[in-house]
Parts: structure tokens; sequence; C-alpha cells
């Protein structure tokens, strides 16, 4: 299999204006950057966060009021999937001084890092240790290393990047601390691309100033997850158990976060955590599929610590701003929604519509080349579509082998070009349709610098919080985001676990939840969290 | 948007494939997994990323009529007709423990850990076995040659769903193997970067401390105008 006839034909006339488009790109000659303000009208008329209709106000719990995607309320709208009568409190199966809740990049930075600090660990996960959006992100991370960078500069970029919404104190400590957790991670032996001479190759990313983009080919995600898990399991005093996702926070009387209720996917039997410190590092929301779009997340990605961390007292920011990634892939239709990283227009690449021409700067803060993408396809209809109706645009990848060398796209693209190739599509001589695709919950749980919430005793980390991004996080600032707010949440997890004396485990607050729901006049089925999507007897 | 696009459907055609034995009928475009799914599971075990690079949906398969035993990410994999498959979602696989700091980049360590790497046969099942069609057994020679570098830059699209482990008549662990190989020749083989040694120290002196609390403190007319002042660095 590879294109059909009809884009093969239009292929050809993509391949007629590759080497002008190239010749002017090599020259400094490209397509202009939007000023701010031109910026900001795109996106208030094309991209999906502005769309009418797709949000309501939440009714209960510390946000009511706020709007967020009608997806996302219908599972904090929810009743608890369990009775607080139905477990018995007093039989505690794990004892330990520093709950985990997700084993991914967060939870297993956290972990170690907590380990580190002296605390015993317990890691509690819903799929496999690493089964994660951490995993699965490609193109890199962001770290402002290298002399003509600076930290302050990566502080303004993601913040323009985040429409000058982020929150300054949490943006500060995530630049401050990227440098250490770069170092960290190459101390752990992450395979970094670098020159012969130890050099960081770094690569610009949509929205970056400076190129401080760092890479491990394109599975940067992959190669600092897999690390991280193996370390995690040469610690003796960190227990991981899978397949047991964490299904409520337990409290005590004092209102402090004491533990959770896991719950053993396979046999059904509860477990009773009881925990100086909890950590949510759940990860976001991809798989509620905000607006019926396809997504690049991974099977687990119900926003169940954003259901567990609220009912339990936390509250949300820019719980509102979705981000939809420019280039998830729409043909062939077996792998729509997966993600093309940045890194391809990182190295060159540009996007080119239907007569072949371009018509967005091709890194552009993501929100941005989105809502560009959208405009071209569906209001000036300048798309291609597929066999199913799809329609999309070029995201060009031959250019990189033009613009670098013959066999550049297959070395520093292995991953994809192994994709497509399945498929029968050479990406080093074919373009990519493309269409943007759900890819990061830019809001979460509030947090402050050291991941402390609302709530005494909790703490969140990576996706699963929000303030960092503001209202669009740039490329390569999730990976930093999980390593960093990692480290910081198994510190001052490990720290606090210190001075805690736990008292007696409740589950008061889910039935208080349960007694507002019904207040409000909510009456509904809903149960959360989610754990788990249903695609049975789906074909899409 | 997205969604209204994708309502028009033009997928009629239904093959039969025989999930553990038991016969299904599914639309021939879906993947492995999608066609599970189709036919009434939902995925506990043996379902990751969806995306191809977790290992969690490694699958065995033959075509009736054949001998031929093939192997595939259920994710990625386009389901054939008359396919009779299985998921693999766990195999047990030893792994040692190391602490990477007490270690060396030796031959020695990774024997000591993994000896059975001694054992290869150089039958070739490993690759043909690996979903990510990777130069397993050459990676595990690699390794017991000593030449990490190798070994590491071989093995390094590997994802650790375990089929090579599953197949090899050794008995090797080679995802374990290969891990340990690609942390060591990182940590100890590939040259520092000095520049980022620099800039740590900086920050520990607290170089930035003060300029970056004078952005956290700006209003964002400020921000703003610092923004726009930004040169951006030629691609």
């Amino acid at each position: 299999m590879s294109y059909p006839d009809n884009m093969l034909e239009n292929i050809k006339k993509i391949e007629s204006t590759r080497a002008r488009i190239v010749e002017e790109a090599k020259k400094g000659d490209n397509f202009p950057r939007l000023s701010l303000e031109d910026g900001e009208k795109l996106l208030r008329k094309y991209h999906p966060d502005y769309k009418d209709g797709t949000k309501r106000e939440l009714k209960v719990g510390k946000s009511k009021g706020e709007l967020v995607p009608n997806e996302f309320a219908d599972v904090i709208e929810a009743y608890p999937g369990i009775e607080p009568g139905e477990i018995d409190l007093e039989q505690v199966d794990y004892d330990v001084d520093v709950l985990v809740i997700g084993a991914g990049g967060a939870g297993s930075a956290a972990a170690l890092t907590a380990q580190e600090a002296g605390a015993k660990v317990l890691v509690a996960t819903k799929l496999r240790h690493g089964d994660a959006n951490t995993m699965m992100a490609e193109g890199g991370i962001q770290a402002a290393d290298k002399e003509e960078d600076s930290p302050t500069r990566h502080f303004l970029d993601a913040l323009g990047g985040g429409h000058f919404s982020n929150d300054h104190d949490l943006l500060a400590a995530m630049v401050h601390d990227a440098p250490a957790v770069i170092e960290w991670l190459e101390d752990l032996g992450v395979m970094f691309d670098k020159d012969p001479d130890g050099t960081m190759r770094t690569l610009h990313g949509g929205g970056t100033s400076r190129k401080r983009m760092h890479s491990a080919g394109d599975m940067t995600g992959a190669e600092i997850m897999r690390t991280l898990r193996d370390e995690v399991r040469n610690r003796e005093d960190i227990k991981v158990v899978e397949y047991e996702p964490a299904v409520s926070l337990i409290k005590d009387e004092t209102g402090g976060c004491a533990g959770a209720v896991l719950q053993n996917m396979e046999t059904g039997k509860f477990s009773v955590v009881r925990a100086k410190t909890v950590i949510i590092a759940t990860g976001g929301f991809g798989r509620l599929h905000i607006q019926g779009f396809p997504t690049t997340n991974h099977y687990g990605a119900t926003a169940d610590g954003l259901v567990l961390g609220y009912r339990a007292g936390c509250s949300f920011s820019f719980m509102d701003a979705s981000q939809f990634h420019p280039t998830g892939v729409i043909f062939p239709e077996q792998n729509v929604g997966l993600l093309i990283t940045e890194k391809v227009r990182g190295a060159g690449s540009q996007l080119v519509n239907a007569d072949g021409e371009q018509f967005v700067y091709p890194l552009e803060p993501r929100d941005i080349e989105s809502s560009a993408i959208i405009r071209e396809c569906f209001e000036r209809k300048k798309g291609i579509e597929t066999q199913t109706g799809r329609i999309g645009v070029w995201l060009d990848s031959p250019m990189i082998d033009v613009l670098e060398g013959e066999g550049t796209v297959q070395k520093e693209f292995p991953a994809k070009y192994r994709q497509f190739m399945r498929h029968g599509i050479d990406i080093s001589k074919q373009p990519m349709l493309i269409f943007p695709t759900l890819h990061y919950q830019n809001g979460g749980l509030k947090i402050s610098d050291d991941t402390s919430t609302e709530v005494p005793n909790l703490y969140v980390a990576g996706e699963v919080s929000g303030g960092i991004h503001g209202r669009n996080r740039l490329m390569g600032n999730s990976l930093l985001d999980v390593t960093v707010f990692g480290r910081r949440a198994g510190t001052a997890a490990a720290r606090k676990a210190k001075e805690v004396k736990v008292g007696t485990l409740t589950l008061r607050h889910l039935t208080a939840y349960a007694k507002e729901l019904e207040s409000v006049g909510i009456k509904t089925e809903r149960i959360s969290p989610m754990i788990l999507p249903d695609y049975v007897g789906k074909v899409g | 948007m997205a969604e209204k696009t994708a309502e028009k459907k033009v997928e009629t055609k239904t093959v039969k494939i025989y999930i553990m034995g038991k016969e299904y009928e599914v639309p021939s475009s879906l993947t492995i997994m999608k066609a599970l799914e189709y036919s009434g599971y939902k995925y506990i075990r043996g379902c990751g990323c969806r995306g191809g690079v977790c290992g969690a949906c490694a699958t065995v398969y033959r075509l009736q009529g054949s001998y031929k035993l093939n192997v595939g990410l259920a994710c990625q994999t386009v389901i054939e007709p008359d396919m009779y498959l299985a998921q693999i979602p766990f195999y047990p696989a030893n792994r040692a423990e190391h602490v990477l700091e007490n270690m060396s980049p030796a031959v020695e360590e990774i024997l000591k850990r993994y000896p059975e790497i001694a054992r290869c046969l150089c039958c070739n099942t490993c690759k043909k076995s690996c979903p990510q069609e990777l130069e397993a057994m050459e990676y595990i020679q690699a390794a017991l040659r000593g030449d990490l570098k190798k070994a590491a830059e071989l093995s390094f699209e590997c994802i650790m769903c375990g089929l090579c482990v599953s197949r090899c008549p050794a008995e090797i662990q080679h995802y374990n193997v290969a891990i340990l190989c690609r942390r060591l020749y990182a940590k100890y083989m590939m040259p520092k970067a000095e520049h980022l040694k620099t800039r740590v120290k900086d920050i520990e002196e607290g170089k930035f401390d003060k300029e970056l609390s004078e952005y956290v403190k700006m209003d964002d007319k400020q921000l703003i105008g610092e923004y726009d002042k930004r040169d951006i660095e030629a691609v």
C-alpha cells in the first residue's frame, strides 16, 4: 500500500515547488512569522479552543463556574465508582512514606528523587511502568545550556508561546532547573545526540529564539522513559505495582492527604495505601477525545488524577486550554492522530498546501501553526482529501534530504521512517499528509513551585498540573516539565513526609463530593475516574 | 473539522481473522489492535501507546496454510485474511540489578550479569522475531566482544517488547542486555557536554537569579516588549 493515485498526482505538484522553497529557506527567505497581534486574531477565528458550544461551566468543586471542555466536565461531574463503606480503611495493605500515583516520566523522576531523600516509596500505576505520554514524546527537551542562550531567554520564549498567561514562578522554576536536569539524565546514561566532542546537538522548536532542543533521535521521550524506568528498578526502596490504578485519594481527619485506594484491574480487589505524602503524576486527558479529535496520547490518558485531586479539594488552572499538535498523521487511516514530531520542521521541512505553496512559518507556536492549517483546509480550501474524507496539508519531509543530504531523514527520524515504510511510504522521498491532532492538556491542577497543592501533603507533577505553560506549551517543554517538577515533587514530598503523622484514614471527602453533585441536581450514571477509554465495537 | 471530515466511511470489505483460534469477521483496513476492539475485546494488558514505541502489544501470528511464524505490533500491523493471532502481553525475562555508579563499560560487567549471552548460537531467530527489525543477534555479539558502542547503537530503537526473549533458544534476555549497554555507553564512553557543566555551575552559583527574578516581576506590557526585541538564531 502507498498513496492512492489522486494523492500521487498532487505530490507531483509538491515536487515541482520543493527546490525553490528549499533555496529560499536557505537564504533565510522563509514564509514570514506572524506578529503577536495577527497570531492572536488567527487563534480566535480558527483555534478549536475558541469554538462555540464545546465547553461548559463546572457546577461543583473549587473551580465552580470555570469553563472546561464538555468531555472533561463529564468526568468531573460524575460519581465515584466506589462506596466508602465497601472499603475497610483499617486494613492497610501498603504503609509507605511517599505514594506516587502514575509511573510515567514525572512519577519515575519523583520516585527516584524521593528515594534519594530517604523515603520509602510506592509507585502505583494503571498500566505498565512507562506506559505514558513521556514514552511517546519524540522530538526533544529544551534547556538553555549553550553560551548564546540563557534561562531568561528560555523564560521569554515559553511565555510568548503561552501568550503571556504562564504562571511566572512555575515557569522560572522550570527554566532554572533545566540544565541540571539534562546533566542528571546524561549521568543516568541517556544517549543524547551529541557532536564527537560532546557538544549537545540542538535544534529549534516552534517559538524558540535559540536552538535549545536536545534530542535522542526521534525517540527522545522513549529513551528518557526507559532509562528512568531502568533506574527505578535498581532501587530497593521503590516498589512499583502495575495494573493497580488509584480510584480515590484517602485523607485523614486533619484534611491532609494520607494515601489512596488502589484497585487491581484484573481481579477487582481493592488495596489501601497509607502514605505520609502523595504525589499525583497521572498525566493528561487526551483519551477523552476533546471535540471528537483523534489524539496522539497513550491508552491511559483519561484524566484520572484530575478527578482524584479535584474531589480532594484542589482547583484547576487553564483547564479550558487544549493543545492540538499541528502535525498529526491523517494518512494512512490506521495511523490517524499519531504524532509527527515538530523536529521534522526543526530539521528543515515545510508545510505546503495542495498547490505546493507555503502558507505559514513552519515554526510558529503550536496553537498558531494549527490554526493556520485549519484555515488552509477549511476556509481557503487548499487541503488534500483522503478516501475517508479527511482533509489535510503536506509536511514535506523530503526537503530535509535536499537541505542536509540524502539519508538524513532516515538517520534523524528512524522511528517515523519505519512507521511509514510499514505502509509503503518512504518519507525521505514522499511528503506526509497531516492535520492537527489532540496532543496535550495545557492546564491542570493548581500547584506551587515546589509542586504542593491546596490540599496538605498532596503534591502534583507533570501534565496533570497546570500553569507552567499557560494556555499553550512549546515543544520540548513537556519532557522538561515532567523531569523538573517530578524531581521537585520527589524532594518536597520526601521532606514533608519526615514531619507528617498520619491520623485516622477517611473517605469522607467522596461522600461530600457526591452530596454536592446531588445538591446542584446532577443526576447521572457516569462514574469516574474513567481508567480506560472504551473502543469496543468501534472502527475508528 | 476533524470530527466532521471523518464521517465519510468508504470501507465495507471484511475479512476473517482468528483471535486465539476463534473466528471473527472484521473490516479489512483495521490494525490488529483495532480489530480486537472491534470484535469486542477491551484491553487491560497488551495495549500502551498505540503508536508503535512502547512495546506493550507484541503479537505473533500465522497465516492459514503457512508454517511461518510472523511477529508484529498489534497497534501497527494491519490485519490480513485468515490471520491466526495471539498477543503476548507479558513474557518473563531476568533482569540483573546494577548500580551504574560502581561499574565500568567493560565486557566483564556485562558477562557477570548476563553470562548466558556467551551461549548465543548465532541462529538469528532474535532478529527474525523483532518487530523493529533490529540486528538483535549483532548487538548481542557486539556486547559479547565488549563493543558497547555498537551494541548501544544497534539496539537504540529497541522497544523492549520481549519477542526476542520469547524465541531465543539460548534463553538470552536481549533487551535487558541492550539497555545496560546503552546506559554504560552513554554514561562512560560518550564525551560529556562541557557547555552543560559550565551552565549548571553558573546556575548553581546564582548567576542568572537576579535577571530571572526581574523577569518574574515584570508586567505583561514590559514582557511583550522584551519578547518582541528577541533576535532569532538562524536555522
